[in-house]
């Protein structure tokens, strides 16, 4: 099965590595700290904010519903931004270590 | 040993028929027991509330009727029995080895594992469910949907690549990384045949009752028959063949999701802000509304009844319940054994990535057309023709799609509703299957491969033992779905997310982030996290409480020997309130000296939902383990899993050939 053995310590200490799981981090768990407080603020405002929430904004539509409809967009946002990250910086990075082990 | 199979597989279904071919002759009793659970669905239909309601409204509703045509409806669902079972017969022939069998062999691309995700993860309840709570309650039904999706945030940032680089087939490879492979597994295997239980349970309960009430299909008949589908796509095709009824409902119900929405529109002239103002404007909408909040002593009526159908807490009137049910959905998704299986079936993590973004569009998607097709049942067949029905709303889908299509003509009225009907079943389908296999797989894979085998088994051998093990789950799971059919099993699926995110989402992010991490971690974490939850349940108001339900028969007794009195002497009660009299006499009677399971006299906790506290307590369990019992050998072995999670390096090939 495992066709090669790698030095996983050294690898860890590799700078490419390291810069790789500095930024991965402050990305993930930053960006994912956002999102659970943003989505919260929407069950805790419906709850306790309740006169906000009716104000309207156009016709009859209030501030709750734009709320609730801006938590996709805020998804579907973070989703992409996420992915051009991904794809620019951290399998760029990636690679270089990969292609350094070969 | 394939004949063997197909042998037992003919057996049980032939034993299962003739199971079958019994109640199918009383199959009135069956339908007409089966839309009173259902009826129940929604927390707020306490018996108190219902006391109230036929005390403050006796005006019969307005009757709506159900039915679908059946030639038409069975005939859809023999199309897509045929076309999925083709797909089973092409999947049967590429299922050789245990990662064909678990993982498609590595082989499905990052956008068919998007949508396959989408399909395994939108359920019955999803799908009739939220468009059925936003038709009686407005704004808190689109609030609840949107917790469905931004648990894709989490499944994205923390736990879909890495599972990838650094997997196999199921939840236990993971987590025995680095730890005590054996007694992990062993645990991990049973926290995962948990959760897949509790949802398994509701998908089963929820088909059956569905089919009965929409074809006529007796109760028995239905569990049996979508019980031999998901076993024959499971032990025949696989993983292949499970992904790709995944791929079918998912599309089968973002077409009919969007059809239905363009109709809708189209009465509104395309134009949103019109749409809102028919909401708001609807005569029925804000009658409905104004009883509603009648009840929480409120005058409203006219259009700011209207208005406050757009406003929340007309259903959510617990934020602690609310917030509580968002944790359990926002970490318990990630946790969802059948979802991570899902990213073992891409080669890379890329792909792994764009599957949870398409799926995030899917499912988003969906859920912001169900908020259309909700509101729209509300302004076209009215929340009291909704709740005439069905109690809890679960037919506002089915009965605009009948209205809509029947205001073209009354055939392609007909014709959508056997339409949707056939979605409904492709998705209890593609769901049930998906769970079928992840349960096998932890069952097979971890314990009989790994703990039994210690690994010693040949391709042969572990396809045997997943194929013979998913034929099992499969029956019990028709068993379970048979002798559940009396019971309420609406909080089952919550409960599957709480046990999810409490249980295995804390041990799954520590084996992948925490150095000091190890086998005494994973086990309190696990066993901790699952018993809190379930514990949490069983104390909770989700259980039937014997009691209350005497002081609820209690007070109907009251009410209608109230009416009687006041009723000229001679003249007795109509043969309907003599009948709930007698009932609710009976009901007291038995009930007024019971106890819950857990025999209590009310419950413990309040609260419906039991992530806020079994959360944190998965976490600290886990924790506290880990630190009191250290484990060398786990922390040198960080750096192993910490570089595989993040590179992909050493990757476990799903294509072994």
């Amino acid at each position: 099965m495992a066709d090669k053995q790698y030095d996983w310590a050294a690898i860890a200490r590799n700078p490419k590595f390291v810069e790789l799981h500095h930024k991965k981090s402050a990305f993930l768990f930053g960006w994912w700290i956002f999102s659970t407080v943003y989505y919260f603020l929407l069950p805790i405002g419906a709850a306790y904010a309740p006169g906000l929430f009716k104000v309207k904004v156009i016709g009859v539509i209030n501030i709750g519903y734009v709320f609730a409809l801006s938590q996709f967009f805020v998804s579907w946002g973070l989703a992409h931004y996420y992915a051009h990250v991904a794809n620019k910086d951290f399998d760029r990075l990636t690679r270089e270590l990969v292609d350094e082990l070969k | 040993m394939k004949k063997l199979i197909a042998a037992f597989t003919l057996t049980l279904s032939l034993g299962a028929l003739a199971y079958a071919a019994e109640p199918a002759k009383v199959p009135d009793a069956a339908s007409a027991s089966a839309s009173a659970p259902v009826a129940t669905t929604p927390a707020v239909a306490t018996p108190v509330q219902q006391t109230v309601t036929q005390a403050a409204a006796p005006v019969a509703p307005v009757k709506k009727e159900i039915k679908a045509n059946k030639t038409i409806t069975i005939g859809m669902f023999l199309v897509i029995v045929g076309i999925t079972m083709c797909v089973v017969v092409w999947a049967a022939k590429k299922t050789k080895t245990a990662a064909d069998f678990y993982a498609a062999g590595g082989g499905i691309t990052g956008t068919q594992n998007g949508w396959a995700i989408a399909g395994d993860y939108m359920s019955a309840a999803s799908f009739l469910g939220i468009s059925g709570m936003i038709s009686l309650y407005g704004y808190d039904g689109f609030m609840y949907s949107v917790g469905w999706l931004v648990a894709y945030i989490t499944v994205l940032l923390i736990v879909a690549e890495p599972c990838r680089n650094a997997g196999k087939y199921t939840l236990g490879d993971i987590l025995s990384f680095r730890t005590e492979p054996k007694k992990v597994r062993a645990v991990a295997a049973l926290s995962t045949v948990a959760v897949t239980t509790f949802y398994l349970t509701a998908q089963m309960v929820g088909a059956g009752k569905l089919m009965a009430l929409l074809v006529g299909i007796p109760y028995k008949a239905s569990i049996i028959g979508v019980g031999i589908l998901m076993v024959g796509y499971v032990v025949f095709g696989g993983m292949t063949a499970t992904t790709w009824v995944q791929i079918i409902k998912a599309g089968l119900l973002m077409s009919g999701a969007c059809l239905l929405s363009v109709l809708v529109m189209a009465k509104s002239n395309f134009n949103l802000i019109g749409f809102f103002s028919d909401i708001v404007n609807n005569p029925s909408i804000q009658d409905h509304v104004s009883k509603m909040v009648l009840r929480d002593g409120v005058t409203l009526a006219g259009a700011d009844a209207g208005q406050r159908f757009l406003e929340p807490a007309l259903f959510m009137k617990a934020p602690l319940d609310q917030i509580s049910l968002g944790m359990a959905l926002v970490l318990g998704t990630a946790g969802m054994p059948h979802i991570l299986m899902r990213f073992f079936t891409v080669p890379t993590a890329q792909a792994a990535r764009k599957s949870v973004i398409i799926a995030m569009w899917i499912i988003g998607m969906f859920y912001v057309l169900t908020t259309l097709l909700g509101f729209g049942a509300a302004i076209h067949v009215t929340p009291q023709g909704i709740s005439g029905v069905d109690k809890g709303g679960n037919m506002a889908t089915l009965l605009l799609a009948q209205q809509l299509g029947a205001d073209i003509a009354p055939i392609v009225g007909d014709i959508f509703l056997a339409f949707l009907c056939s979605v409904a079943f492709a998705t209890i389908l593609a769901v049930v299957s998906g769970l079928v296999l992840a349960a096998s797989a932890a069952i097979a894979h971890d314990i009989y491969v790994n703990v039994i085998k210690d690994g010693h088994a040949d391709q042969h051998e572990q396809v045997m033992a997943a194929r013979i093990t998913s034929l099992c789950v499969g029956a019990v799971g028709i068993i379970i779905g048979i002798t559940a059919e009396k019971q309420n099993v609406a909080h089952l699926v919550a409960l599957a997310f709480a046990v999810a995110a409490s249980g295995n989402l804390p041990v799954v992010v520590m084996s992948l982030f925490w150095r000091k991490f190890n086998t005494a971690g994973v086990i309190a974490g696990l066993v901790v996290g699952t018993i809190a939850a379930i514990g949490l349940v069983m104390v909770s108001p989700n259980m039937t409480y014997p009691k209350t339900v005497a002081a609820g028969a209690q007070k109907v007794i009251t009410a209608l020997e109230t009416k009687q009195a006041a009723l000229p002497p001679g003249a007795t009660l109509d043969e309907k309130d003599l009948k709930a009299l007698d009932k609710a006499k009976v009901d007291y009677e038995k009930n007024k000296d019971g106890t819950s399971i857990m025999g209590l006299d009310k419950p413990f906790l309040k609260l419906k939902n039991p992530g806020i506290f079994s959360i944190p307590l998965g976490f600290l369990a886990a924790i506290i383990a880990t630190l009191a019992f250290p484990s060398r050998r786990s922390e040198d072995m960080f750096d192993e899993i910490y570089v595989r999670q993040n590179t992909g390096i050493g990757m476990a090939k799903a294509i072994d050939h």
